[in-house]
């Protein structure tokens, strides 16, 4: 598969001069087709109307589909493309992908809510909120081609038809490839509107559902790919910043001067947090940083101790006076009242570093006029698809172009703009020429936004039978709803349900970190019903088979990783299985793991990770299996090791020395998914995997020791503990 | 400023740096051999690995001056001409890349480990590998593209 190297901006997109741009209109916007032989024509076209481009079509017959996503190994690169091509018919060998300009307005979703259009590769949510966008794009390039064929041959347009990059009239046994069409392309007056069930079935699909191979991959195994980190331009400079290591506090610059007479340094940068340094090669701005003498003042965030804070969340848990309340179904109040039985867990769960593999930066040039200002990024977008950086200079959102890049992962980190808005601060200062900002895994370390710390305080009831009467969940933590998504148990059937968040701030930076508030949420919710299953002696897979009996997709991944992972057969001696089941980003899964357990070190090995799930159509599945096995990889990593500990405001890490995460010598050895097939809308997978691991760890830990496990992550000291009590 | 003289990729390249510069910033500043990627500067990634005659190393640890014997340094560029290396190949064929940002170093340690050893068991490829972390989580497919690609091994250079 070939592909551009690089996104394609807009300009060299109007460049291209042996081919035309289809412009189709979504939303009742009508098409309009330019050949880009006439520039001044179709820049006027683009700058007349809002209309999207989706598809190049080239007389040599290669199609050019841009992907609107970012691309940070979860595949968009093909599985949106492949939706467009789906519809349109094409043929797939002939198929380039490039990245779309990031307009919003045009390229948008608004899979993601009520807010308009959007571009953001967040929240597993690309292949759900593009589905329709993509075939219903690619449906109507097919129609543009079926109708220009019409014309020409003066036949009906019903009595064509289309076969991979080929228009066919059986008739008079004819065909023409799609590229011999683009001389005599013309555009209908109206084109169509294709609804869901004008489009292909799911049955009738040729390339969705079947494994092509990833269209970046080919540059991502030969040292090609570029990263932002990667691009270099003429006349460049490099930026770094010293930030604190206590978030927030603000820096006095004690040796500006001696700074500024180093050898290269061009600027010394003020921030509100940091000391900026501007310097003509990277290794002399990093010396100067190295050399910067700072004093920091004091922040929120001074004095606080992370190992500390559950003290006081516990007697947050204890207080009668309420936060803000996110389920209430049925009392459960009266429920544990009634109660035979009720059971009360605390479950903790330390700050967590994304650590994506490339550390942050970004590449700005400010135009001398500091009218404008072009952006090259890693990035997975924001509401306004330019990233804060228009604001941030005084300037309309259309004089900021923005060039993505391929992400050294993302992982939610990228979905923040902080380092955009730091290296446009830089460029600032530094008109007309362009600043390429690095943050030192140092930098990326202590400068993190984590995964908040959390305590989830758990109480259920049951009546005389055993069954669950009511479930209660409080959580206590700062972030909103990074602490409060998955709190919901939306596929058991329990009566009484409450779930209440209680906000508490310690002034640390936090963001989502893959599957967001569902990590801490499930570990509590699903090692609560194992413990419960434990204490009535019953196994935790028929107490979820009751839970789920109002919800038959949800039993049906249950059904499928007990059969997957032979859970009614006894493991070999010293090892057991765990389970656990989620809904996220709309996918069901349930995970069952195996694990052992060293009693001398307290560590514990996975042997085997099995899952089931079901995210409707699977539109790549190998790449689906790709996302849960790194999902469940990055999860075992996180619950066996990582943690972010903070003392007296300052983050006490800073690199993969003392920030350990998951290596080849400690990874299963199998990891299997299957998928449950389904012609429903597809969900996001990038997020379910992952925070099925906590709990099913726990519950096999339960099994095979009779102890919970109910603070993360497990680390070898931890275990020992519970082992001891 | 002094100027070294460097054997990348078969190739002599002259390049006027500060002395005890690293050589990770040499690749990539200097001469944008870009491939090789910087992931933490102290040799616990395994992102920036290259060969040093033959054998794998760190370039984030390495500076430019330790290189005046015209010691041999290649790096993913200079792995094949066409990205189709046997690794490179077993690595398309097992989808092994997520985000892609630490397979250079990936790719270049298996190369090494299947040029010492062309048919090492499970536990020698995780231990030869340890090194080098993958943040996407795709052990489990570069353990498969190096057991395919010592089914067919590499031949020896
Ligand atoms: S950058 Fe050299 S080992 Fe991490
Ligand atoms: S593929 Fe992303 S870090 Fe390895």
């Amino acid at each position: 598969m070939n592909m551009p190297l690089k996104s394609q901006t807009r300009r060299q997109f109007l460049k291209s001069s042996s081919s035309v741009a289809l412009f189709i209109g979504v939303s009742g916007i009508l098409p309009q087709l330019v050949s880009c032989k006439n520039r001044k024509k179709l820049q006027e076209t683009i700058n007349k109307q809002r209309l999207t481009a989706w598809v190049e079509l080239a007389e040599d017959g290669h199609v050019t589909i841009y992907n609107p996503a970012a691309e940070m190994g979860q595949g968009s690169m093909t599985s949106l493309p492949v939706l467009f091509a789906e519809e349109m018919d094409a043929d797939w060998s002939l198929v380039k992908v490039a990245f779309s300009p990031q307009e919003s307005a045009i390229y948008g979703s608004d899979g993601w809510g009520p807010n308009g259009k959007v571009m953001l590769s967040a929240g597993s949510r690309i292949t759900f909120g593009y589905y329709s966008i993509m075939r219903k794009a690619g449906a109507q390039a097919r129609y543009i081609l079926l109708y220009s064929v019409a014309k020409k041959w003066n036949v009906p347009i019903t009595e064509l038809s289309t076969e991979n990059g080929i228009v066919i009239h059986e008739k008079e046994n004819k065909s023409i490839g799609y590229g011999a069409i683009v001389p005599f392309l013309e555009i209908p007056e109206q084109l169509p509107e294709f609804t869901e069930d004008q489009l292909k079935s799911p049955a009738s699909f040729r390339l969705v559902g079947k494994d092509l191979e990833r269209t970046e991959i080919p540059e991502k195994v030969n040292g090609k790919a570029k990263f932002a980190i990667d691009l270099k331009l003429p006349d460049m400079v490099y930026g770094v910043l010293e930030r604190g290591k206590v978030h927030g506090a603000k820096p006095i610059i004690k040796n500006e001067e001696e700074i500024l007479a180093l050898d290269g340094v061009l600027k010394v940068v003020p921030f509100e947090y940091a000391i900026g340094v501007v310097a003509t090669t990277l290794s002399k701005a990093l010396a100067a940083k190295k050399q910067l003498e700072i004093e920091w003042g004091k922040a929120i965030a001074s004095g606080f101790n992370s190992q500390e804070a559950y003290g006081a969340y516990e007697k947050i848990a204890d207080q009668n006076k309420n936060g803000q309340v996110l389920t209430e179904i049925g009392n459960t109040k009266s429920a544990f009242r009634s109660a035979a039985k009720t059971y009360t867990a605390d479950f903790k769960n330390d700050y967590v570093y994304h650590a994506q593999m490339e550390p942050l930066n970004a590449m700005v040039k400010v135009m001398e006029d500091k009218q404008s200002a072009e952006v090259w990024v890693g990035s997975q977008q924001g509401f306004d698809s330019k990233l804060g950086v228009p604001q941030h200079l005084g300037i309309p959102p259309e004089h900021v172009n923005i060039n993505l890049q391929y992400l050294g992962g993302g992982f939610g980190r990228r979905s923040m703009t902080d380092f955009v808005l730091e290296c446009t601060s830089l460029a600032a200062t530094m008109p007309g020429i362009p600043v390429k900002l690095l943050w030192t895994r140092e930098d990326d370390v202590t400068y993190g936004a984590f995964r908040p710390l959390t305590l989830q305080r758990l109480r259920a009831s049951t009546d005389t039978n055993g069954k669950i009467t009511g479930f209660s969940h409080i959580v206590v933590g700062d972030g909103g709803n990074l602490v409060a998504s998955g709190i919901k148990n939306e596929h058991y059937d329990i009566a009484n349900q409450y779930a209440e968040w209680r906000e508490v701030s310690q002034g640390i930076r936090l963001k989502h970190w893959r599957a967001v508030g569902h990590g801490p949420n499930k570990f509590a919710i699903e090692c609560m019903l194992d413990e419960i299953a434990h204490d009535q002696g019953i196994d935790p897979v028929e107490l979820r088979r009751r839970l789920m009996s109002k919800s038959p997709r949800a039993l049906a991944t249950l059904e499928k990783a007990v059969a997957m992972s032979k859970w009614n057969e006894p493991s070999i001696a010293g090892r057991a299985k765990g389970m656990a089941f989620l809904e996220r980003s709309g996918s069901l899964g349930t995970g069952v793991c195996e694990i052992s357990l060293d009693t001398k070190t307290g560590k514990i090995k996975v042997h085997h990770f099995w899952n089931a799930v079901d995210a409707g159509v699977i539109v790549q599945p190998d790449n689906v299996k790709a996302q849960m096995e790194g999902g469940i990889l990055m999860g075992i990593s996180s619950v066996l090791y990582e943690q972010i500990t903070i003392v007296d405001g300052a983050v006490q890490q800073s690199n993969f020395n003392d920030y350990q995460i998951l290596r080849m010598q400690d990874i299963p050895e199998t990891v299997e998914t299957e998928m449950i097939a389904s012609s429903e809308h597809p969900q996001g997978v990038g997020e379910s995997g992952t925070p099925l691991v906590a709990c099913a760890i726990a519950n096999a830990f339960l099994k095979l020791t009779g102890k919970p496990l109910r603070h993360l992550p497990f680390t070898p000291e931890r275990v020992l503990q519970v082992l001891q009590a | 400023m002094p100027t070294y003289s460097l054997n990348i990729n078969n190739k002599v390249h002259k390049i006027d740096v500060d002395q005890g510069t690293s050589l990770l910033w040499v690749l990539r500043e200097h001469l944008q051999l870009t491939g090789t990627k910087y992931g933490c500067g102290i040799a616990q990634c395994g992102a920036c690995t290259i060969h040093v005659n033959g054998s794998p190393q760190r370039a984030c640890v390495l500076t430019v001056d330790g290189f005046a014997d015209g010691q041999k340094i290649t790096t993913i560029e200079g792995l094949s001409e066409a990205g189709d290396h046997p690794v490179q190949k077993a690595w398309i064929k097992a989808q092994a890349p997520q985000c892609g940002y630490c397979q250079s170093g990936q790719i270049m340690q298996a190369v090494a480990l299947l040029n010492e050893n062309p048919k090492p068991d499970r536990d020698q490829i995780l231990s030869y590998m340890n090194g080098n972390l993958c943040r996407c989580g795709t052990y489990m497919r570069i353990l498969k593209a190096i057991q395919l690609a010592s089914e067919n091994p590499p031949s020896v250079s």
